[in-house]
């Protein structure tokens, strides 16, 4: 209890003071859990990696296939919470796997704390992906991860409700109330706002509306130095998610959250519903009809662009056995099935182009997500995303309730600019 | 360290006379208990330690091995036994952690700034490390040439195989290629097969075969690439060059820093001084909304306080009076919320207050945005920490009044008080003397109840104006997200936030307890 006052930063330091008590003071209680990890990784010819739970077990009979043919053995460890954190923390005190798997914009920061290394492919490699999954695994023009899934959201459609694919968004939305007028559905419209705003989830209709996050440098990749959230173009854009708000065609409501968006379309409570993959073994489950397109885009706006997630093996520069990490990561899992594997772990279409076509055989979301996600923008890699997502998700909830566009948009450059400096 | 401390203790400990004492089964059990702890940790951490190379780690294991022995073996240093142990508990997780708090408050650690120079130097030179161009990506085979390790380097263009050492690459004759572009043999040298790569991995990642315009060196154990590290660090001018650009190293930022101002993504650790706490004094997006926000949380602490322990009283002397019946199923009752882990709680919670999907407003037939609006959003906070937080000083209480006689109230109404009376003069006062300290300690952790506002409101509503600071955020909530929100994780300055909110729950509490003293000279 008393541990838990001291708040986080405390929490942090009081995991470097059980690993630091390993050091220091042996024969304290906290010895144990500190060089647990040191006989593993000290060893010669074994390969730790770290996955999410639902990664664990599709990884494993690859993992244990690769250390047949190498003859070492591959640990495959689940860490199940604040993945990057425990991650950075490990490796800094050299108890670190040799592989991890985690989202490509994570790079940036794990680049800035020398956790990762770039992973060379060949052209041929390189040339086996999807191009957009390439361009998101590259930072500082240095690949630092292998690809394996691509995700983006898109909008699910209840097509018992709406049975055509709405062309723009004011299509969506006149449907969504005339449904919602005659008792058919609760909710216009399922996507999360909740009291903080969801960034990633609005992010193509505010693209769509013309906002933008940042200007680009010369080499083309976001600068951080030009925050575009208060740009007359991203107001405008503010004010149009405003008019669909509560105050206007309470399209976007603060009371649909993260935790009952989905559920919510399974249930029949709205027609459209907007997210990704991970949605759909929930929507199944509800029996819904369903079908898959682009987020559609204002009428005479901009593409609604939604943000492209890549998910990557990463190998750790602080690794034990490093030359065995870059054989797995460049040269074994860039390998079809491995990838067949993880997908059918986890429905996320591959970004191997190769298995996504053998998967689009027996399920077609996934190919349908992809291509709602052609036009997307690969999330910006760069540390500086960090600051952008609550001032922006926060500036979103404020006009949402039916506040003034303009002050919300300035307040959360504001704070964007506060806290990168610029 | 903590060893020596243990000698002198030691050496104090036995000049008295020692009792003679019996030697009973549980101090036979406990003893026995110590030492096969300490014996486990010995022989379960050495191994490692061995394997590690940490001998100072090592010498100071044994050596604390070595002091629980010969305390806990011999029949001198009784009051030693005793204090020990729970001098190793307080040094492990008292001491350390608040040393280790403030000494990092001092520093720049957080992202960026999370190892040393010399990894900072490392990941700049390999992350900056291009494939040479126009160059072929080899096909790789580990040989060897006597004890020395070489690479076996085929073109996969011209199927031509090259020698490569750490002397150069030489081209090599009569060698054998398989389909697959590996070397199955080769003259006067032994190809190693995959395993036997794997068990030299280290030594495969270390050799580096110097070309003309770069090193080759192995990518996996089947391919090697030429490469070239695009900026190098120069020990000279202690800067990194490349690029057509040099970058400084600054001591006091643990950046390298060229002369436009921007510095490499990699940085280190270094000290700071006081900078992060004049940060927090001195930004005005702290020093702003600073007052503001320990307002709400000095109310929200005392509302929690004071909201719990008059319903959890009400509750103990309602259960408390004679007549009552069935104590026993409403004693497990209120118990409920306090058996359930808060945070799933917190979460329901949460879901509870939603407008249009909430069982608050379903129940009440409302359209309240509990959450939404700064008010109301701050009574349900105060509201689910009440439902959390009652039973504790429902269960505190009833055991104060056990130790209350009843004489005592009885003689209050034979002398004419009314039940009212009894009890404002006679029985509150005496709990408050009991359960003051508790209540102080209640202050104290809500006071930083991080759990309490993180999962339900997160800090929210958050006026358009103002997007750092919402309604409902305590000082550790809303610091918590300037130190590790924006800017990516800042240990540094979170530290030194620790500090200072510690100062102040230090100084309110000292300043209670001052009174409670007081209190207690009166009615003790």
């Amino acid at each position: 209890m008393r541990m838990r006052a001291l708040g986080t930063a405390a929490f942090a330091t009081l995991a470097f003071a059980a690993t630091a008590c390993g050091n220091s003071q042996p024969a304290s209680p906290a010895a144990p859990s500190a060089s647990a990890s040191a006989p593993a990784a000290t060893t010669a010819g074994n390969l730790v990696i770290w996955a999410d739970p639902s990664r664990v077990k599709p990884l494993k009979p690859f993992a244990d296939q690769f250390g047949t043919e190498n003859g070492v053995t591959v640990e495959v460890k689940e860490i199940s919470k604040d993945n990057q954190q425990t991650f950075l923390t490990a490796s800094q005190q050299g108890s670190g796997p040799d592989i991890m798997i985690g989202a490509h914009d994570w790079i940036g920061n794990l680049v800035q704390n020398g956790a990762i290394d770039p992973v060379t492919l060949t052209e041929e490699q390189k040339g086996a992906f999807s191009e957009k999954a390439i361009q998101a695994v590259t930072f500082n023009g240095q690949i630092y991860g292998a690809p394996y899934a691509v995700e983006n959201i898109a909008l699910i459609r209840n097509t018992k409700l709406a049975p055509e694919a709405p062309a723009t968004i004011e299509d969506m939305i006149d449907k969504g109330k005339e449904l919602k007028k005659a008792g058919k559905v609760k909710e216009v419209l399922c996507i999360p706002v909740g009291q903080k705003g969801d960034a990633f989830h609005v992010y193509p209709i505010f693209a769509s509306g013309g906002g933008a996050l940042f200007g680009a440098t010369s080499t083309g990749d976001p600068d951080p130095k030009q925050v575009l959230l208060d740009a007359p173009d991203s107001v405008k854009a503010f004010e149009k998610l405003k008019a669909l708000g509560e105050k206007g065609d309470g399209a976007l409501r603060t009371s649909i959250t993260n935790e009952n968006y989905i559920v919510n379309f399974a249930s029949g409570k709205c027609a459209y519903l907007v997210s990704g993959p991970w949605a759909i073994s929930e929507v199944k489950k509800g029996g819904i009809s369903y079908d898959i397109t682009a987020v559609p885009a204002f009428k005479d706006g901009k593409p609604a662009t939604p943000f492209v997630g890549v998910q990557s093996f990463f190998v750790a520069s602080k690794g034990k056995n490093k030359a065995l990490a870059q054989e797995f990561v460049a040269n074994y899992v860039t390998n079809k099935d491995v990838a067949k594997a993880l997908y059918e772990a986890d429905p996320r279409p591959p970004a191997l182009t190769a298995a996504l076509q053998e998967v689009q055989a027996t399920d077609p979301d996934a190919i349908k997500f992809m291509d709602a996600g052609k036009e997307g923008m690969p999330m910006p890699a760069i540390p500086e995303m960090a600051a952008i997502w609550e001032p922006f998700g926060i500036a979103e909830t404020a006009v949402v309730k039916g506040g003034d566009a303009a002050k919300a948009a300035a307040a959360a450059q504001k704070a964007i600019d506060g806290a990168l400096k610029n | 360290m903590q060893s020596s401390v243990d000698v002198r203790e030691a050496a104090r400990a036995s000049a008295p006379v020692r009792p003679r004492r019996e030697i009973t089964t549980a101090f036979l059990v406990s003893r026995i208990a110590v030492l096969a702890v300490a014996a486990a940790i010995l022989v379960y951490a050495v191994p490692p330690l061995i394997a590690a190379g940490s001998w100072v780690s090592l010498a100071l294991l044994c050596a604390a091995t070595a002091a629980i022995a010969s305390l806990y073996l011999t029949r001198r240093f009784i009051p030693a036994k005793y204090l020990i142990p729970g001098t190793v508990f307080l040094i492990a997780f008292q001491v350390f952690p608040v040393v280790y708090t403030v000494t990092t408050a001092f520093t720049n650690f957080g992202d960026g700034h999370r190892g040393d120079k010399a990894a900072a130097i490392t990941a700049i030179e390999t992350g900056s490390v291009r494939q040479a161009p126009g160059s072929p990506e080899y096909g790789l085979t580990v040989a060897l040439r006597g004890e020395e390790l070489v690479f076996l380097l085929v073109d996969p263009a011209t199927k031509q195989v090259s020698l490569g050492t750490s002397k150069g690459l030489t081209p090599l004759a009569g060698a054998e290629v398989g389909v697959t572009g590996k070397v199955l043999r080769a003259p006067g040298l032994t190809v190693l097969k995959a395993p036997e790569a794997a068990a030299r991995a280290q030594q495969v990642s270390a050799l580096a075969v110097p070309t003309g315009s770069g090193v080759i060196k192995a990518n996996g154990l089947s391919r090697a690439v030429e490469g070239r590290a695009t900026l190098v660090y120069d020990a000279a001018c202690d800067c990194v060059r490349g690029n057509g650009d040099t970058w400084t190293a600054d001591e006091d930022q643990g950046y390298f820093v060229n002369a436009k101002g921007e510095h490499l993504a990699q940085g280190w650790q270094v000290g700071v001084g006081l900078d992060n706490f004049a940060r927090v004094l001195t930004d005005p997006t702290i020093s702003g909304y600073f007052v503001g926000v320990l307002g709400w949380n000095v109310v929200f602490a005392l509302g929690s306080v004071l909201g719990t322990f008059a319903l959890g009283m009400s509750m103990a002397l309602t259960l408390h009076h004679p007549r009552m019946r069935g104590t026993r199923f409403y004693r497990i009752a209120l118990i409920l919320p306090y058996a359930m882990p808060s945070f799933a709680m917190l979460l329901v919670w949460r879901d509870m207050f939603n407008r249009d999907f909430g069982l608050i407003n379903q129940l009440l037939g409302a359209n309240v945005d509990w959450l939404g609006e700064p008010m109301t959003a701050r009574f349900g906070v105060i509201l689910v920490n009440l439902w959390l937080g009652f039973p504790y000083m429902f269960l505190v209480t009833t055991g104060a009044l056990q130790a209350i006689p009843r004489e005592l109230t009885e003689a209050a109404s034979i002398d004419g008080a009314t039940p009212w009376k009894a009890f404002r003069r006679v029985t509150l006062p005496l709990l408050l003397v009991a359960l003051t300290p508790l209540l102080i300690s209640s202050f104290a952790y809500n006071f930083n109840n991080f759990n309490a506002i993180a999962l339900t409101t997160d800090g929210g509503p958050f006026p358009a104006e103002s997007p750092q600071v919402g309604s409902t955020d305590l000082l550790i909530t809303y610091t918590f997200r300037l130190a590790f929100g924006a800017g990516g994780a800042q240990f540094g300055f979170a530290a030194a936030i620790s500090v200072f909110i510690f100062t102040i729950v230090a100084v309110v509490s000292a300043v209670a307890f001052r009174r409670t003293r007081k209190q207690e000279e009166v009615y003790a």
